[in-house]
């Protein structure tokens, strides 16, 4: 369609290259972003991508407010897995001061990224699906991020910005009926799930534009920093869980999946399975959990509960300081990471002591994958630009900030 | 992280290391800038290092705290030898430039178009150095600490301006 | 429509908006203009969970030219500014424009030197919907508003 045809000399058709812009607001550009393309008819010569519009300045807010308040901001990084995000910053922080949560808050913890990575994967995966017009999947895969947004509401009170980790514990602990939910919720998914496989893995129009589409080599992905899913997909078992367990996640059982050409489809596979191993590891960690505090003991980082606030004068003041001026982090630098959806997800945090951080960088897994969309691109059809962009499950909040 | 790489750092460029610390298990290297280039080659290509994997590449603004002012920072992963490492390199606000890493590791690219967005270092041999996060024609540099934060730069007229 | 013009004010006039307002507000057809996690839950409205279809406005529609209902999902920084203007001048009157969520009503909570405070100082708006981001119960309710907003407007208005 994008071609000119021009007649030639001997009458011939010929094509000239053209060039074409995509974007900013665009259906198949999830989030904004405008795509420069080079185009020998059909085909992809170059392209150009362009970021930022939803550059929301989170650092810069970050620094304005206290290391608690910074919570908020990271919950809408990566919006469709506000938990991992949530866990990330406060193990970041707790590394700074030198400190670990309680067994049961990682336990927690645990858990809920793993929803929320499930939650991550199946958007991406049906969003993908839609886009090559599989709608039915779509809709099964909202259902599943539906039923475990329903789940973490009970958990966390909200039901897509948490903001339910706090520096050295939690908000609150799980509720008692956790368990059950979990597993009646688990059920539903499953059969979701399972449609979903029976749907795309053998259908003829996914395979035929999933399949060797946005092919990556192993070694150029890891020159371009990539990590997660699409890592794996090129077979490099990385995996943060795994490499330098966190939390609790060295007496886990799982698999890496991964992938052996780095293409579309072995994405989309790897994400499927990683919603597996996910559903695993809940299953473990609600087995070895047990009761105990979830917040570390210690006045300086955890409000105290509101019986002490109201009847103490000690808890009125303690509740004062670390509300008004915030927790005090000792000065320093640290760069923590850990898995979210996407890939390494790292902060790297300065403090000079006080109650605000001095700086605190997220080292967001999309950009390193956008930055290799145009070489995923190139030679490749037009068309298979919305699968590709699709597969790579770029996040506005978290790619731009 | 190990202190491996810090010591075969040491031994190899030991006039290029300004000081080194652990705190909290983050080895770290301060490096002068004139081989910064030979040191991250060094870094990749050595069988025992093989820092093959481009983390984070970011700029800490120490305005009127400390002098330099700025201080480029490198985060770099072994997939290998599952090493690793940060480095910084201090430069001057009068000054405010590196080499790019790019030739070395094309997953910098847009790390170091970022940085010069919005700290305003300049990376020296980039292919394509322009704003990345901003848009063209925004004046100053938003992440400096000498940028208010809500010093705004609309470029559509707002309803109600004159126009 | 020149008819219209001639009639208001009217017995007919009248008679003639009511019908036209109420086709009107149950064929609405929305550009969802999505930046942001506002984005996510926008997503689950239109999904079978909540289905706005109920309330006939399920089909999105992605060129702003075939379009009568603008929803501004999300943030809106400096940068997106003039392509969020551009898209509203494309789209064809009569038209609504939702702000759904915290910050496309306010700039939400980043007062901050990148984002813009409220997308009404860009282009009018029709319905605030708050949250950060609104439950979808809230975007349905929003829609109901909008089209009883719809069914109340005067003939002058769409002439
Ligand atoms: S209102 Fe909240 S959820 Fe919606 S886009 Fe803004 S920050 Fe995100």
């Amino acid at each position: 369609m994008a071609e000119i045809l021009l007649e030639t000399e001997d009458g011939d058709l010929d094509s000239v290259p053209m060039s074409l812009q995509m974007g900013p607001s665009h259906p198949a550009m999830h989030g904004t972003i405008k795509m420069r393309l080079k185009l020998d008819g059909e085909i992809v010569s170059r392209s150009e991508v362009e970021v930022g519009y939803l550059h929301r300045g989170f650092e810069k807010s970050c620094e304005a407010v206290t290391w608690t308040q910074v919570m908020p901001f990271t919950d809408r990084l990566n919006y469709v897995s506000p938990l991992c995000n949530n866990v990330g910053y406060c193990m970041a922080v707790e590394k700074l001061l030198g400190i670990r949560a309680t067994d049961r808050c990682e336990y927690i913890r645990m858990i809920m990224a793993e929803t929320s990575r499930i939650g991550d994967h199946m958007t991406s995966v049906g969003a993908s699906a839609m886009e090559l017009g599989g709608f039915t999947a779509f809709l099964y895969a909202i259902e599943v991020r539906e039923e475990i947004w329903r789940l973490t509401e009970t958990v966390t009170g909200a039901r897509l910005t948490h903001s339910y980790c706090r520096v050295g514990g939690l908000k609150d602990d799980l509720p008692p009926d956790f368990e059950p939910n979990w597993r009646a919720i688990q059920k539903k998914c499953r059969t979701l799930i399972d449609d979903i496989h029976a749907l795309l893995d053998k259908n003829r129009i996914f395979l035929d534009r999933m399949r060797d589409v946005g092919v990556i080599s192993a070694d150029r992905a890891l020159a371009f920093g990539f990590t997660g899913p699409c890592l794996r997909s090129t077979g490099v078992d990385y995996d943060v869980r795994k490499a330098a367990p966190y939390m609790k996640y060295d007496r886990m059982k799982f698999e890496i999946p991964v992938g052996t050409i780095g293409d579309n489809y072995d994405r989309y596979l790897v994400r499927m399975e990683e919603i597996e191993q996910s559903f695993s590891i809940i299953e473990q960690c609600l087995k070895q959990i047990e009761p105990g505090p979830i917040n570390v003991d210690d006045g300086r980082l955890v409000l105290p509960n509101k019986d002490e606030v109201y009847g103490s004068i000690e808890g009125t003041i303690a509740h004062f300081k670390i509300i008004m001026e915030g927790i005090k982090v000792p000065p320093g630098e640290v760069y923590s990471y850990t898995e979210a959806g996407n890939g390494e997800l790292g902060f790297y945090l300065v403090s000079n002591g006080e109650g605000r951080p001095y700086k605190c960088r997220v080292r967001p897994p999309c950009w390193s994958l956008m930055q290799a969309l145009p070489e995923m691109l190139e030679g490749y059809q037009v068309a298979d630009i919305v699968p590709t962009f699709g597969s790579i499950n770029m996040i506005g909040g978290e790619c731009d900030r | 992280m190990s202190k491996k790489c810090v010591e075969r750092l040491q031994a190899h460029f030991a006039d290029q290391i300004l000081s080194t610390h652990d705190a909290a298990g983050d080895e770290t290297v301060v490096l002068k800038r004139d081989k910064l280039l030979d040191v991250l080659k060094f870094l990749r290509d050595e069988a025992d290092l093989a820092f093959n994997l481009p983390v984070d590449l970011t700029v800490v603004d120490w305005y009127r705290i400390r002098e330099p002012r700025f201080e480029v920072v490198y985060h770099l992963y072994s997939y290998r030898t599952k090493q690793r490492i940060r480095l910084k390199v201090p430069v001057d606000e009068d000054d405010a430039r590196v080499p790019s890493s790019y030739s070395i590791w094309p997953g910098f690219d847009w790390y170091e178009r970022e940085a010069y967005d919005l700290y305003g270092v300049v990376f020296d041999g980039h292919p394509n150095l322009k704003r990345i996060l901003m848009w063209e024609g925004f004046e100053g540099h938003p992440l400096r600490k000498d940028y208010p934060i809500n010093k705004r730069q609309p470029i559509t007229t707002l309803l109600g301006e004159k126009s | 429509m020149g008819l219209e013009s001639n009639l208001t004010g009217t017995f007919v006039g009248s008679r003639l908006s009511d019908a036209l307002n109420w086709a009107r507000k149950y064929s609405l057809f929305q550009y969802p203009f999505v930046t942001a996690c506002c984005g996510m839950e926008f997503m689950s409205t239109a999904c079978s969970h909540y289905d706005i279809s109920r309330f006939g406005a399920e089909i999105p529609r992605f060129s702003p030219r075939q379009a009568d209902l603008l929803f501004v999902v999300g943030t809106v920084s400096h940068k997106l500014a003039p392509v969020l203007r551009k898209v509203y001048e494309q789209m064809c009157d009569p038209k609504w424009v939702v702000a759904f969520g915290a910050c496309a009503s306010s700039g939400g909570f980043y007062d901050n030197y990148c984002t813009v405070q409220g997308i009404d100082t860009i282009i009018p708006v029709d319905v605030y919907i708050p949250g950060c981001p609104p439950r979808p119960e809230q975007v349905l309710d929003a829609l109901m508003m909008l089209q009883e907003k719809i069914q109340r407007e005067p003939l002058e208005k769409q002439a």
